[in-house]
């Protein structure tokens, strides 16, 4: 399989990192390498098997569903780029 | 006594409570070192102001008779773990100026056990990285050379700083943490030891995430005994880490006899690589021929799906980095692109990620993204995952079959120049971790002990991977292998 600078240009748009159009053909290729690399893994017979969830075969643990924490929206919005009157604050999302 | 900072943690403790030192007077001594090493760029958040009140609070207590494990020892904190109040930002640009609200569960277990904070040590970007070239920070160097050669070396990654901060006496030991290699490789590049515990040892959390099933934290420090010391202090159940393990942790220090009459260990035939340099296949010849001698058991055994797993991680990891990452989006913390007229969230998103990460992690998440994306999750995710049951159940059988500890390399090379594989391709760079990797995937115990130097003068170091849940075991394992290999090594100052 073979990625071209429009599947490149889709990636970064997916992954919400903007990519200069010049840039693309060099990403197109490093993206070829590492997949090429990545394809030896066809060689593997994996009829049958399951895929792997979690090292240890574990059930997630659940908590009572209670309040155990809050009441502290200084200490949340201590490291926010901007935040305005108790918010985060960001450029217009709804028009 | 003088030169406080070269004694290792064991040493350090037996010194403070025989009263010969303070912990003032430890922590003194490393913080004029860690000022005079600026060339090796291994500290990136100096803290000397919390180290000296909390040595002054271990004196105290040790004044007192209450000294827990750690009391009073002076250790580096690498900078994925966040630290309340001290800057925490993964070697990411996209966190400059975060300071956490909140301690990590492991960092805050070491200061409960009265260990000294005297800083952040340098890494790979998010993790992402075998040679600390791709923090936000500037590489991290070596304090190894090449004999009168001055270029300058990696200390590996990503867990650099850590390494030469501890290979050079900056501190007594230091955190690190492993996804794929990142505590081994780097404690082999440098002539220290490093243990990545069996996954759910160590909380995940307040560790900035890189992959989740993956990810481990453990101790990089100076000898097997320190190792020891420093995981029991790391580990334990946490309830605010869901894969944490509800286990009790032994006292690991006790189970270095040193006696290992009877263990069988494995010589896996699958990391007997194409292009091994002789030296390292000399140095693992040896390192059995040592175990052998110790009263173990040598078995060949085979572990059929190793070819695999480094193909596997390149997609498991970033599928993982993907996800987690997605949380840098410049609204909640961290730092934000400037934004042109008309830009929208969609383009705020966009340049604050562009501008915020650097090239490895953008590549890294742009992978994981297309793998898990619709059409490609079951050819490449999917199928990564099965590999991975098939490279753990490798381990189960040799396991099964009476096999205590595997042995191998810890790094198909010894450490490199900063700078000598840019010109390579990602994937030349991925093979660093060729030999650690697997234990990651399998969520095993894996430990890298210095064992001898290469022609070159270089530290090279070997591997042993215990059973799960059996760090104690493999702990003296390494400790007779440490025993028998008598490596003192340490590097000439020229920083």
């Amino acid at each position: 399989m073979s990625i071209d600078q429009s599947t490149a240009a889709k990636v970064a748009k997916l992954a919400r990192i903007k990519v200069e159009d010049d840039a693309l053909p060099a990403l197109a290729s490093e993206f070829n390498t590492i997949l090429g690399f990545i394809e030896q893994l066809n060689e593997v017979d994996v009829d049958g098997v399951e895929p792997m969830v979690s090292v240890e075969p574990m059930r997630l643990k659940r908590r009572e569903d209670v309040v155990t924490d809050g009441n502290q929206q200084d200490k949340v919005l201590a490291n926010a780029p901007d935040a305005r009157e108790g918010f985060f604050a960001v450029p217009k999302v709804v028009e | 006594m003088s030169d406080l900072n070269k004694l290792g943690l064991a040493e350090a403790r037996d010194a403070l409570r025989k009263g010969d030192v303070t912990s003032v007077e430890l922590t003194e001594s490393c913080l004029t070192a860690i000022d005079d090493a600026d060339a090796l760029n291994a500290f990136v958040h100096k803290t000397p102001e919390i180290a000296l009140e909390r040595a002054k609070a271990a004196d105290a207590r040790i004044k007192a008779g209450d000294a827990p494990s750690m009391c009073g020892l002076p250790i580096g904190i690498k900078d994925l773990f966040c630290t309340k109040g001290v800057p925490s930002q993964a070697g990411s640009k996209i966190l400059d100026g975060f300071k956490p609200e909140y301690e990590s569960t492991v960092s805050q277990q070491l200061a409960d056990a009265g260990a000294v904070m005297l800083g952040k040590l340098n890494m790979d970007e998010f993790a992402m990285g075998s040679s600390n070239e791709t923090s936000t920070y500037g590489n991290a160097v070596s304090p190894w050379r090449r004999g009168n050669d001055d270029a300058q070396l990696t200390p590996g990654g990503s867990s650099g700083g850590s390494a030469s901060a501890v290979a050079a006496d900056l501190c007594l030991a230091a955190t690190g943490t492993d996804t794929g290699g990142s505590i081994r490789q780097p404690a082999a590049f440098v002539g220290i030891t490093g243990i990545k515990p069996t996954y759910g040892r160590c909380s995940r959390w307040g560790i900035v995430a890189f992959a989740s099933s993956l990810d481990q934290a453990g101790p990089m420090t100076k000898n097997v005994r320190d190792a020891a010391i420093m995981l029991e202090t790391m580990c334990g159940h946490d309830a605010k880490d869901s894969t944490s393990a509800e286990l009790a942790v032994p006292n690991f220090e006790a189970k270095l006899t040193g006696d290992i009459k009877g263990k069988k260990i494995g010589i896996p035939k699958e990391y007997r690589m194409e292009g091994m340099p002789a030296e390292i296949e000399k140095l693992w010849a040896d390192g059995a021929a040592m175990l052998k001698d110790a009263g173990a058991e040598i078995v060949d055994i085979s572990l059929p799906h190793t070819k695999y797993a480094l193909p596997a991680y390149y997609v498991i990891a970033p599928a993982e980095a993907s996800s987690n990452l997605a949380r840098y989006d410049g609204v909640r913390y961290g730092r934000r692109a400037q934004m042109a007229q008309g830009d929208g969230i969609t383009e705020m998103y966009e340049k604050t990620r562009a501008e915020g990460f650097g090239h490895e992690v953008q590549r890294r998440v742009m992978i994981g993204t297309y793998v898990l994306s619709a059409g490609f999750y079951d050819a490449y995710y999917n199928r990564a995952r099965k590999v991975r049951t098939l490279i753990k159940k490798d381990f189960e059988d040799v396991f099964a079959a009476g096999v205590d500890a595997i042995l191998t390399p810890a790094t198909p090379s010894a450490s490199f120049g900063l700078g000598e594989m840019t010109e390579a391709d990602p994937v030349q760079m991925y093979l660093n971790d060729v030999f650690t990797v697997t234990v990651n995937l399998a969520g095993l115990p894996g430990i890298s002990i210095p064992a001898g130097l290469d022609k070159q003068g270089l530290p090279l170091g070997l591997q042993l991977i215990g059973r799960p849940w059996d760090e104690g075991d493999l702990l003296n394992t390494a400790y007779a292998l440490e025993s028998a290999a008598g490596f003192v090594a340490k590097p000439g100052k020229w920083w």
